[in-house]
């Protein structure tokens, strides 16, 4: 017998009848809702479909909700993230529902914050993002601050957060501020980050503050969320609320919850500073490695052909030597080396040591303090928007978005 | 009281900590810590979730009322499943293992497959607004008359230190909760069936003791009532005692029912500003109170202040109502004038709210935006009054009475938990559980086997000492000798203040084998134990206490005892033992065992005569 999600079902088992609403097969049992609440797996034997049934489920009452037009206006951009997210337990899939209605009744405090306009580029895993994708993700979020919006929210899932980010910060120079937010405990429980790090990137949003920047948990406490500049965060812990850390710079701002406390660091870049602009090019032939002991140099063959490569090398910048003639191979046939360091904090110098200066020589670009994942995505925008090799290497030591503590010196 | 005739059903949920290395979904150890010693602190809001089925739970949506900033305690025991950082580890096998065994002891039959749902709790006593929980077996016998219906296993929820405040080192502890059917028919067959349910998990050996490890909450209606259920009773002694409350609680309530009628009385659900009638108040409460808010209902006079169970009223229960809105009670004109509150106050406020004589005024002082809030719970219960009893869960008070918790939970508070796979049990494991001796049977084999009396046998098979007691006979000791050593052990940890640390099995073991050997003399070992508690070693113990006495040393200690009272005894004959044997005995007691000193002094005076 087959059944259907919801079907009526009546099943026999332990010499109990029970009723009870069909959920899903496993293998040859089936899982069954029972009155109490509890799923029960049973043989799918056990299980006979019945007619009618007194319990119809009871339906909340849902009641229309009212944007204050006194409230400004902010875009929320969401790429599949978790703010309005409802998992379909039957099918696993998550619900595509995503209006201004549906988040405000979640989370009805963003009513009080502002009002909203919602769009869906693309609903993905963000494991599945892509530079093609951050494209879309930059020309959707300039088409609404170029049509009114006051700030941005950008709802995605924070696995790659941080490359998305960081890629829009290089795409697009913003007046208003552009929010990424996400939840790292599932938004169908109780205690889910997600209501707090979206009123806090609504806060954030409405503020003072003129860059693309990350919204999430400061500390495990429901207390505080931290605005992470998009150039200089890293998800640092697989599963905490506090996973994004600012790394070698404070963060720029944080926001005290619920009273939305908005404190802005004095470096952090303000409304109205940068003038609009859209530079979408990027170059997605681009790899990233990271070096290991005993790295067979044959490795790097694989990124032939590439336009550009950042390397996680050692320390302050190394790789075994044997990767030299390699290295050499690939700058000479014309693909753009940047190095970088495994080390979570501190800048890259290639002049200390030996291999560094064969690096050098090798024709690699230090890519000073900044993160590798960020060196990646910077090196796709740089390759894509610079006009020769020269421009290129100018432009990977310049300081552009705040992913460099400071343009790093030529040499003579 | 003719509880047949009054229709009473009951039914048992028996909630029991099972004593595993690890919590049920993560690796941490299952030690209550002392909250002095919380490591940190974590801060969490909760917000009620929309379950699978797109509906929010009644229950929880009332403890979501206020937004409530919750503190967890942590320890160095602690890990980030605890604190909701981390996706759960796979169920503990120990821990469903011995929820197996138990449903197993109840003849029921295991699901093929266990799903773990989320239980949702907002109140604050689990840190990811959950408990998880998997129904395991169904359809048991228990007694004659009575059927376990299921058996789930489950997590343990967090410790409440005050108000807002949680400690988490008891979440996450597994739990077996056992649900009857609502079989028991009289206040002490509900007793006895609790009972019999704890001796079988005791049988076990492997489930936590002490107060707070095993809770009873005791589900309880009449004819014509309704379904209450009644949380956390940890003292079997009360349960009898919260369900004769109980009874008399909904009888009480359906006779105010009727009363309410007779009199045509109504809840009109006009509130009003009374602010400036109590200004210049003598009343604390009241003066405090930035607005004051009143209430008329229509005949309800001397019936909220009716006594509807030892020390709770009918406005007991619109206060439990209000204070879900953070306001701390209410007054109503039955209790009234009293706590700083005037007569000539009172009546201005029956003239200010236009109230008669016949009516009942109820009082709430709080900030405005409680007040509102606490009035519309006040007028919902006073409107349940005119149907009788309400369908709620309740906790237990000191002495068995109950306060309303929150409506009865439905099935919108449970949803899949994502993070835990099924958890398969197969026929031939749950065939290869081995059942354990039921401690009923172990106390008559005990008394069969051992010559114990009942008393002994009871107080031993009850005993936290029992595996150390059948871990001595096993090993050779003589079971009486055992078990009054290992009781009067325990007696003598209890009396000296010491903790059960202070006297482990071993050296309790290690004194027994000493006495059996004959290195240490049966009447010294209360002397001996009592030296191994101070943190002697038992070697050390036994050579302070009672250094050994040998037979040769006695030998002589007789005769040399003899030859002194020579006259004596040949005065006296055979009769002479027994004085003599209380020189000698005087010398050697606890030093080496008396039945030696009798047999030895019989000889000698024997050769002696």
């Amino acid at each position: 017998m087959t059944f259907q999600n919801s079907d009526k079902v009546t099943v026999s088992f332990a010499g109990l009848e029970m009723d009870g609403i069909y959920i899903s097969q496993s293998g040859t049992n089936v899982i069954v809702k029972l009155k109490s609440g509890y799923n029960i797996c049973v043989p799918e034997t056990c299980c006979k479909k019945r007619s009618g049934g007194e319990e119809a489920a009871e339906t909340a009452e849902i009641k229309p909700i009212e944007q204050n037009e006194k409230l400004p206006l902010l875009s929320i951009v969401s790429t599949g993230g978790t703010i309005a997210s409802t998992v379909d337990y039957r099918t696993g899939a998550v619900s595509s529902k995503f209006t201004a209605e549906d988040i405000i009744r979640n989370i009805p405090e963003l009513a009080e914050i502002a009002r909203y306009h919602t769009v869906q580029p693309c609903n993905i895993l963000s494991e599945n993002m892509n530079p093609e994708k951050w494209q879309i993700l930059a020309r959707t979020i300039a088409f609404e601050i170029n049509n009114g919006a006051q700030g941005v929210i950008v709802t995605h899932g924070t696995d790659t957060m941080l490359y998305s980010a960081a890629a829009v910060s290089f795409m697009l120079d913003t007046p208003v501020p552009v929010i990424f937010v996400g939840a790292q405990r599932s938004a169908d429980r109780p205690s889910s980050d997600n209501a707090m790090n979206a009123v806090c990137a609504a806060k954030a949003a409405v503020s003072d503050l003129g860059e693309v920047a990350v919204c999430m948990h400061a500390t495990s406490n429901d207390t505080v969320c931290a605005i992470h500049r998009a150039t200089r965060v890293r998800k640092s812990h697989t599963s905490r609320r506090d996973a994004f850390q600012s790394i070698g710079r404070e963060p720029a701002a944080t926001i005290a919850y619920p009273d939305g406390d908005v404190v802005l660091a004095e470096d952090a870049v303000k409304r109205g500073e940068q003038k609009m602009a859209l530079h979408d090019k990027l170059e997605p032939k681009c790899g990233l490695i990271t070096y290991y002991p005993g790295m067979n140099p044959a490795v790097l063959d694989a990124f032939e052909g590439y336009k550009g490569l950042v390397i996680a090398g050692t320390g302050l910048g190394h790789v075994g030597t044997d990767c030299l003639p390699r290295l050499k191979f690939l700058t000479e046939s014309g693909t753009t080396v940047v190095m970088t360091s495994q080390c979570m904090n501190g800048s890259v110098c290639d002049r200390v040591y030996e291999t560094g200066r064969y690096l050098l020589d090798a024709g690699i670009i230090e890519g000073g303090s900044m993160l590798p994942e960020v060196a990646l995505v910077k090196l796709m925008w740089v390759l894509g928007n610079a006009k020769d090799s020269e421009e290129v290497r100018r432009l990977m030591q310049t300081n552009l978005k705040g992913e460099l503590d400071c343009d790093i010196r030529g040499d003579f | 009281m003719d509880y047949a005739a009054l229709g009473l059903k009951a039914g048992l949920e028996i909630h029991q900590q099972l004593n595993t290395k690890e919590k049920l979904f993560c690796h941490s150890p299952t030690v209550i810590r002392n909250s002095d010693e919380h490591f940190g602190v974590v801060q969490r809001y909760l917000r009620t979730a929309v379950s699978e089925m797109g509906t929010v739970d009644r229950a929880a949506a009332e403890e979501a009322m206020q937004h409530r900033l919750f503190t967890y305690y942590t320890y160095d025991t602690t890990g980030l499943v605890e604190i909701d950082e981390e996706p759960p580890a796979p169920m503990n096998r120990e821990a469903l293992d011995i929820v197996l065994t138990i449903a197993k002891m109840f003849s029921m039959t295991p699901l093929p497959e266990l799903h773990t749902m989320r239980k949702m709790i907002v109140d604050g006593s689990a840190t990811s607004g959950f408990q998880r929980t998997a129904l395991a077996a169904l359809n048991g016998k228990i007694g004659e008359a009575c059927r376990i219906e299921t058996v789930a296993i489950e997590e343990e929820a967090c410790q409440r230190v005050e108000d807002t405040i949680f400690s988490v080192d008891r979440l996450g502890i597994p739990l077996i909760e056992i649900t009857t059917s609502p079989c028991m028919k009289t206040p002490e067959e509900v007793h006895d069936v609790a009972q019999h349910i704890g001796m079988i998990l005791r049988s076990t050996g492997k489930v936590k003791r002490g107060l707070g490890t095993i809770r009873q909450d005791v589900n309880v209606s009449i004819a014509d009532g309704a379904r209450v259920e009644i949380k956390g009773v940890q003292e079997l002694d009360l349960i009898a005692e919260v369900v004769r409350r109980e009874v008399q609680r909904q009888l009480s309530l359906l006779a105010i029912r009727d009363e309410l009628a007779a009199r045509k009385a109504s809840v009109p659900g006009l509130v009003q500003d009374v602010t400036k009638v109590f200004e210049g108040t003598a009343s604390n409460v009241l003066k405090k109170a930035k607005c004051i808010l009143a209430t008329v209902l229509r005949g309800f006079d001397g019936l909220v202040g009716m006594e509807i169970q030892p020390g709770r009223r009918l406005g007991s229960e619109m206060s439990d109502y209000a204070k879900k809105c953070g306001v701390g009670g209410l007054f109503h004109t039955d209790e009234l004038p009293a706590y700083g509150v005037t007569a000539e106050e009172v009546e201005k406020l029956r003239k200010e709210t236009g109230a008669g004589p016949q009516d009942a005024v109820i009082l709430v002082a709080a900030t405005e935006a409680k007040c509102r809030c606490a009035m519309k719970m006040i007028l919902r219960r006073a409107n349940m009054a005119f149907e009788g009893v309400p369908e709620e869960t309740r906790k237990m008070l000191e002495g068995g009475s109950t306060a309303y918790m929150r409506p009865l939970p439905g099935a919108a508070r449970m949803y899949p938990e994502t993070d835990v796979l099924p958890v398969t049990v197969t026929k031939e494991h749950f065939d290869s559980l081995v059942l354990p001796e039921l401690l009923a049977d172990k106390e008559a084999r005990f008394m069969k086997e051992y010559g114990m009396d009942e008393g002994l046998a009871h107080q031993m098979v009850y005993s936290e000492k029992l595996p150390l007691f059948e871990r001595a006979v096993a090993e050779g000791i003589r079971p009486m000798f055992a078990a009054r050593t290992i009781l009067a052990s325990l007696k003598e940890l209890s009396r000296g203040g010491y903790d059960a640390s202070a006297l482990p099995d071993e050296k309790i073991l290690a004194v027994m084998h000493a006495v059996e050997k004959g290195n240490a003399a049966k009447e010294a070992v209360l002397e001996i134990l009592t030296a191994c508690a101070k943190g002697l070693s038992v070697r050390d113990a036994i050579a302070k206490v009672a250094p050994s006495f040998s037979r040769d040393e006695l030998v002589n200690l007789v005769k040399s005892v003899v030859s002194e009272r020579a006259e004596f005894i040949k005065e006296r004959g055979k009769s002479a033992l027994g004085p003599v044997m209380g020189v000698v005995m005087k010398e050697v007691r606890g030093r080496i065992d008396g039945k030696v000193v009798s047999e030895v002094l019989n000889s000698e005076l024997e050769k002696f005569l």
